[in-house]
């Protein structure tokens, strides 16, 4: 009994949001769709009562605003019923935009723990290049991505790399600061009981500084995996949607589709959800066998 | 005539925990007179701090009765029967000194100039006059503590409720401070509630010791105390006082013994 | 060949005074001279190698011929400025923080609803909301109006869980006290709740400032009338004029700053109590 108790607790709010959320979308599709089917049913003469106008509004091909099912039906087409293959397949166009995402992001976390290996063991490096990485957080690097994309393909570097790189410097930079942060966690005492054991600096960077820095580098990574996905998807935009989630985003709002927008809008938010979810069960994991307790 | 401002009849408070019901505090029976000073002693989990919360309205009862100034908790809660000095000054950073004084006063509704007077007036009564300006983060944690224990007496309460306001200050600015609490409790005749882990502190404050055991919460023995109200320091050294710390420590030890 | 070498060359002089300035004792000059001889070097670093490389002006333009493009356009500079980050960036980043907060004080009191809205608010705010600009664009127009909305979007979930982290986050011996006193939900909530809050709500008003500049300039990408930083920075790629393209992300680069800098000063004012503020 305490159990079911418990599990309300902790899932009823979320689940009612959810519920609430839902409802909400249905009743502003009925009202932002509700003046088109007016409309259509003025420009064929004909009067429609409400009950009429509420059923149009759920399954108009242009809607203002797509009521949830037909989003469903679309991502279900483009997803399960289409060809991995095809060019229609939001799980081809996801994948686009998820490989670039992926390759910026093994890019952007592996330079982002370097330098702040860098930062934390050299002064000269903390002091010169730590104010520009804080700056640069402050600065909207994404404004950058049709300039770099145009540039690359001028030099024959087309497609996938550089919205990799895009991607890669997004999430360099929430790797690095997080990075310093955890590499110089450990408390004083901490420090000065490996100094007791005349620990050489190697030592203690694997045995204390690396591991301390573990829940910090995790909270970043999460923050940079989301961002190389706005990343990939925003350098995809320059190319004139050719492929990719964001491709579709910029031919469905070309053509006025909106159905498709919006399905492609949710497989991106789908996405990364997932990658964020799976850095949260390697995060457990790691810091399970570590002992760290969340 | 010297009625009662506190009394408890039947107290019990039981936790629901995942291991099982924790019984906090177990058929309590009190009574505390206008104008004395009582302290609580017992060993951890004994119940003295929750029956403090209890009196002020900060926990609820699950069994039995609780009356201050002859009303429930809450409404003595709600018509600011009592100040409450916690373990920790709890000052809030954002406000100077006397801005932490005054927050009572200005949720209770007292005029400016009545807030200013009091401000300097309790200031002066915990020998913290000049420090008005300043921040909590500026001054030591003795003053910061008697900087709490100002802001509860700032307010017209007759009641003053005290959960181990000194256990985090060193030995020497502790006497102080024992020797500064009692000659307030002379000067205002208030009703003082008193919650410590140590002996000589309950002994040398109180006009009256009530010692507590755990497991569950219960009171073993109320010891009154026939030392003289002005009292200095060094009445410690006294055959009396002595004794009474005696009989603290023999019902103590019986009180862990048989569990 | 000579930009090479002498590219080079300073940037090893620049780098071995950094090194010799962080061996001794800093102090705020210091602290400020370092980055900025870096920053220096790099420029020089730049405008060396594309010199001596000879590299195309469509590729990567010189630092001066950026100076150059920038003093001669500052007319456009000016009213690209205005239409993005006033018109676009800051009204939206206003209505949003401001829904945020009052929705956030809202929901203060009601645990139900709190358990409810911060996982969810957290979950959305790691969404990739920007994808939300061509559909706002449709509701909106061209116009700044749905820039705005963009970012009012991004801002508000960020602000949300930032506001109720803050107002959850107060001492239990603080809450108590209040509770003796006898106050009610309205002197709670002025006289500890929110100032309590205030370092949370500053991190979230920080957070904010860059994603309202990145949505209002991103979201441009997806349609605007023809001014806009988002709207030059495509169309001038388009065209190669990078060196405009550059000189536009430089107004970015130091409005965005500037603007963290200014919720950074205010911070500093309102949260002067805090001990990370007070190192």
């Amino acid at each position: 009994m305490n159990k079911a108790k418990d599990l309300w607790h902790l899932i009823g709010p979320i689940l009612t949001i959810l519920i609430a959320i839902t409802a909400i979308w249905y009743v502003s599709a009925v009202w932002l769709n509700s003046a088109w089917a007016y409309d259509k049913a003025k420009r064929a003469n004909v009067t429609i009562s409400f009950s009429e106008m509420v059923s149009d509004t759920m399954i108009q091909q242009k809607p203002l605003l797509p009521s949830p099912h037909q989003v469903i039906k679309e991502i279900y087409k483009t997803t399960i019923l289409k060809k991995v293959t095809s060019k229609r397949s939001l799980v081809w166009h996801g994948w686009i935009t998820l490989s670039a995402t992926l390759l910026g992001f093994m890019f952007g976390t592996t330079l982002g723990i370097l330098l702040a290996v860098g930062i934390v063991f050299s002064k000269s490096m903390d002091m010169s290049v730590m104010p520009w990485v804080i700056t640069s957080q402050t600065i909207p690097i994404l404004a950058i991505a049709p300039m770099i994309i145009v540039v690359l393909n001028a030099v024959g570097v087309s497609g996938l790399l550089p919205k990799a790189i895009i991607s890669m410097y997004l999430s360099f930079f929430p790797v690095v600061v997080g990075m310093v942060k955890g590499l110089r966690a450990p408390d004083k005492m901490q420090l000065d009981q490996m100094h007791t054991w005349s620990a050489p600096k190697a030592t203690s960077f694997w045995k204390l500084r690396l591991p301390s820095s573990m829940p910090y580098l995790f909270a970043s990574l999460k923050i940079g995996v989301a961002a190389s996905l706005v990343g990939a998807i925003v350098g995809e935009l320059p190319t004139g949607a050719v492929a990719g989630l964001g491709a579709r985003l910029l031919a469905g709002s070309y053509y006025g589709q909106t159905i498709q927008i919006w399905s492609a809008l949710i497989c991106a938010a789908i996405l990364a959800a997932t990658l964020v979810a799976i850095i949260g069960i390697i995060e457990k994991i790691t810091l399970r066998k570590m002992g760290i307790q969340l | 005539m010297n009625k009662s401002v506190i009394s408890a009849t039947d107290l019990s408070l039981t936790y629901e925990t995942n291991d099982g019901p924790v019984h906090a505090l177990q058929d309590i029976d009190l009574n505390i007179k206008e104008g004395e000073f009582v302290s609580f002693i017992g060993p951890s989990g004994c119940g003295k701090t929750t029956l403090l919360r209890v009196i002020a309205d900060l926990e609820s009862p699950t069994k039995g009765m609780i009356e201050v100034n002859n009303m429930t908790a809450s409404q003595a809660r709600m018509k600011r029967a009592y100040g409450y000095v916690f373990q920790a000054a709890g000052l809030y950073p954002w406000r100077t000194i006397g801005g932490n004084i005054k927050l009572p006063l200005e949720i209770m509704g007292y005029n400016k100039i009545e807030q200013e007077e009091r401000v300097s007036r309790v200031l002066e009564l915990v020998e913290l006059t000049g420090f008005n300006k300043k921040f909590p983060w500026q001054l030591s944690g003795g003053m910061q503590q008697r900087a709490s224990i100002a802001r509860a007496l700032a307010f017209d309460a007759d009641i003053l409720l005290m959960d181990e306001p000194f256990g985090a200050l060193d030995e020497i600015v502790r006497d102080h401070l024992n020797e500064q609490l009692l000659k307030l409790w002379n000067t205002t005749k208030k009703t003082i509630c008193f919650v410590t882990h140590s002996i000589p502190e309950a002994v040398f404050l109180s006009s009256k010791i009530v010692v507590m055991s755990p497991r569950p919460g219960r009171i073993s023995k109320v010891i009154k105390s026939n030392l003289p109200n002005d009292r200095t320091l060094d009445i410690r050294e006294s055959k009396e006082f002595l004794d009474i710390a005696a009989q603290v420590r023999e019902v103590l030890r019986k009180g862990t013994a048989d569990e | 060949m000579i930009w090479i070498i002498g590219a080079i060359f300073f940037w090893i002089i620049f780098w071995a005074i950094n090194i010799q300035l962080s061996k001794i004792e800093s102090n705020k000059f210091i602290k400020l001279l370092v980055p900025t001889l870096f920053g220096f070097s790099i420029l020089i670093l730049w405008e060396g190698f594309v010199r001596g490389f000879d590299v195309s002006p469509i590729l990567l333009p010189t630092p001066t011929a950026i100076a150059i493009r920038f003093s001669q356009s500052l007319n456009i500079l000016w009213v690209d400025f205005v239409q993005t980050f006033i018109k676009g960036a800051l009204s939206g980043y206003l209505i949003g923080c401001i829904a945020a907060f009052i929705t956030a004080v809202a929901v203060d009191k009601s645990s139900f609803l709190k358990r409810g809205l911060l996982p969810v608010g957290n979950f959305v705010a790691a969404l990739p909301i920007i994808g939300m600009a061509p559909i706002l664009v449709m509701w909106f127009g061209f116009d700044w109006h749905s820039k705005a909305a963009v970012v009012v979007v991004m801002v508000f979930f960020p602000m949300l869980v930032n506001t109720v982290a803050g107002l959850n986050a107060k001492d239990n011996i603080q809450h108590d006290l209040m509770k003796t006193y006898g106050a009610n939900y309205w002197q709670n909530l002025l006289k500890l709740s929110l100032p309590s809050a205030m370092p949370f709500i500053f991190n979230g008003l920080k957070i904010c400032t860059t994603l309202a500049l990145i949505g209002a300039i991103v979201a441009e990408f997806f349609g605007s009338p023809t001014r806009g930083m988002g709207f030059r920075i495509s169309t001038e790629v388009g065209r190669l004029s990078l060196d405009m393209v550059w000189a536009e992300i430089t107004v970015a680069a130091l409005a965005g700053s500037a603007f963290y800098g200014m919720m950074a000063l205010i911070e500093k004012g309102v949260t002067f109590w805090h001990p990370s503020q007070r190192k």
